[in-house]
């Protein structure tokens, strides 16, 4: 069985964003990018499925420009086995991102699609649902465990309140959580060794996607900030503070 | 114009995320009809017909439609859509999980988390965790928009008096079963619905230190959260990280203690209402948004708060 893992280069989550000054969008002109957290809990996931016999290869697909190719190799160094580049400039939205996955899965036929719940770059969380809908075949988001057993896939999911496991026959897509799994250390060796793994290019246009923008963003600014606070001397004038000023607790 | 709004229950009763959408739907201006799509739920349907500002309810009540599997909430979404100009369902994990599946068998995008509404096609969203806000236009035949239920107010849960119609089930796809359900334990609340938020961080120190946490969650009846240090190091679950690659919360009060305030930390929790912080190092970064910060050593400010919050 085939296992795609769909993996998004997004800002790193440690840098922090600044709208740029027209409004236009937000300055990520010289600021490091790395794989969506997710996907690599996604890409781990799937490596360890193949690594535990439960799967045969490990595909990893990444939609945008050419610079995607460095998270497709970091993929390939986590242990995927072959890599496909879906190229363009233009701006990508999760039902033309859908859309491209869903031809990339009908050429591969996986039996497990794995996607991070959401990237956090747009936080959508919308592309593995749809690719779920386009695909016809059931999903399990926002994944905390995952077995495979008899053509389905048991999955526990993590839910407001609480967790709650699901059965969903394969072929299927599951959208990861944090505590799914923590992703290993890339080592050296691995990473010399990704080089050498296959990564094909193609375009949205040669699998046949209509790949345009749905959704205009008009503008984009600043969140309100906050007010500069106070120091308080001590934990007494604290609880004061809270109880009288704040009045936020009894 | 006709919003749908696809409601959040447990077949007994409506979720109160549900009402701060129907306040959200008042802004479009139009009618706004509620599906309540269950098992046993009809209960929830009376509900939703009380709530202000609901003009109809419809009920799609099967056996499987009771546990919120994505596959068939969704294809009773698709079933109804066609006859509304938006269909909207809060930003939770039930309504994150099943609106974009029915909005991409419309070929419709999806406008994710919205928290204003400027005009019937045009929403404010966050991204990057809510470092910066964009506006989106929505020109879709169908509007599929996911709401962030702490920033609208909710509807009155009673005032209305809307009919309550009953519509056929959509088949069951039969590509999902609902195999078990563990609800969190209730003694203390959830991360993101919890009025009052104590978070730790690696100032703790270790994992036993963070039981001085848990006594002072007790006392406020809050929520124990940590920051991505802090389980890093082992000190805390994952699941309660804070922060960008975590959960996201905008509580009424955010205890932050032995927390320095790493960007990605701040970005799940700075939309809080009042943030104390409470740190050693007075140039840690968490005291730029804290509105009450103490310098302080946390393990003599601890059992000081606990004394004078009396307990």
């Amino acid at each position: 069985m085939k296992i795609l893992v769909a993996v998004k280069r997004v800002v790193d989550f440690n840098v922090k964003v600044h709208v740029k000054s027209d409004g236009s969008g937000v300055d990520i002109a010289n600021v490091k990018m790395s794989m969506n957290p997710f996907d690599e809990i996604a890409v781990e996931e799937a490596v360890r499925l193949r690594e535990a016999g439960k799967a045969t290869e490990v595909i990893v697909v990444s939609c945008g420009p050419t610079q995607c190719q460095e998270t497709l190799r970091t993929a390939l160094a986590i242990g995927a086995d072959r890599a496909i580049l879906v190229q363009t400039d233009e701006e990508l939205q999760p039902l033309a991102v859908a859309k491209i996955l869903k031809a990339i899965f009908d050429r591969e036929k996986p039996g497990l699609t794995i996607l991070g719940k959401q990237a956090i770059d747009d936080d959508s969380n919308q592309t593995g649902q749809m690719l779920a809908a386009l695909a016809g075949v059931g999903q399990a988001t926002f994944a905390s465990k995952l077995a495979l057993a008899d053509g389905s896939a048991q999955v526990t999911r993590e839910v407001d309140g609480g967790l709650t496991t699901v059965a969903v026959k394969l072929p299927a897509v599951v959208t990861t959580d944090l505590r799914l799994n923590e992703p290993r250390y890339v080592t050296l060796p691995n990473i010399m060794k990704a080089k050498k793994k296959p990564l094909e290019t193609i375009t949205p246009q040669a699998l046949g996607v209509d790949a345009r923008a749905r959704l205009q963003t008009l503008r984009t600014a600043e969140p309100a900030q906050r007010k500069a606070g106070i120091r308080v001397p001590d934990v007494a004038t604290l609880v004061q503070k809270l109880r009288n000023e704040a009045k936020v607790i009894d | 114009m006709t919003a749908l709004i696809l409601a959040e229950h447990d077949n007994k009763r409506l979720r109160s995320s549900t009402l701060n959408v129907v306040g959200a739907a008042g802004r479009l201006g139009g009618e706004v009809h509620v599906l309540v799509a269950g098992g046993g739920c009809a209960d929830v349907a009376r509900q939703a017909a009380q709530v202000a500002g609901v003009n109809k309810v419809l009920l799609a009540d099967a056996p499987h439609l009771a546990e919120e599997l994505a596959e068939c909430v969704a294809e009773q979404v698709v079933a109804l859509a066609k006859r509304y100009s938006h269909v909207l369902a809060p930003a939770t994990s039930f309504g994150k999980d099943v609106l974009p599946r029915a909005a991409a068998r419309h070929d419709c995008a999806l406008v994710s988390d919205i928290v204003a509404i400027d005009s019937p096609d045009t929403f404010a969203r966050p991204i990057y965790a809510g470092n910066a806000i964009a506006t989106v236009r929505c020109a879709e035949p169908i509007k599929f928009v996911t709401v962030r239920p702490t920033a609208f107010e909710p509807a009155a849960a009673q005032g209305g008096s809307a009919a309550v119609e009953s519509v056929p089930a959509a088949p069951d796809p039969g590509v999902s079963q609902f195999v078990s359900r563990e609800s969190a334990k209730l003694d203390r609340p959830e991360l993101q619905g919890a009025r009052i938020v104590v978070s730790g961080g690696r100032g703790l120190g270790s994992a036993d230190n963070f039981k001085l946490l848990e006594k002072l969650a007790d006392r406020l009846n809050a929520a124990l959260g940590a920051s991505r240090a802090a389980v890093d190091a082992g000190y805390a679950p994952n699941d309660w990280q804070v922060g960008q690659t975590g959960k996201i919360v905008a509580p009424q009060l955010y205890l932050a203690i032995g927390i320095s305030g790493a960007i990605q930390h701040l970005a799940g929790m700075k939309d809080s209402k009042v943030i104390v912080a409470i740190n050693k190092d007075p140039d840690a970064p968490i005291f730029q948004i804290a509105d009450y910060g103490l310098v302080a050593d946390l393990f003599e400010a601890l059992p000081q708060l606990l004394k004078e919050l009396g307990n």
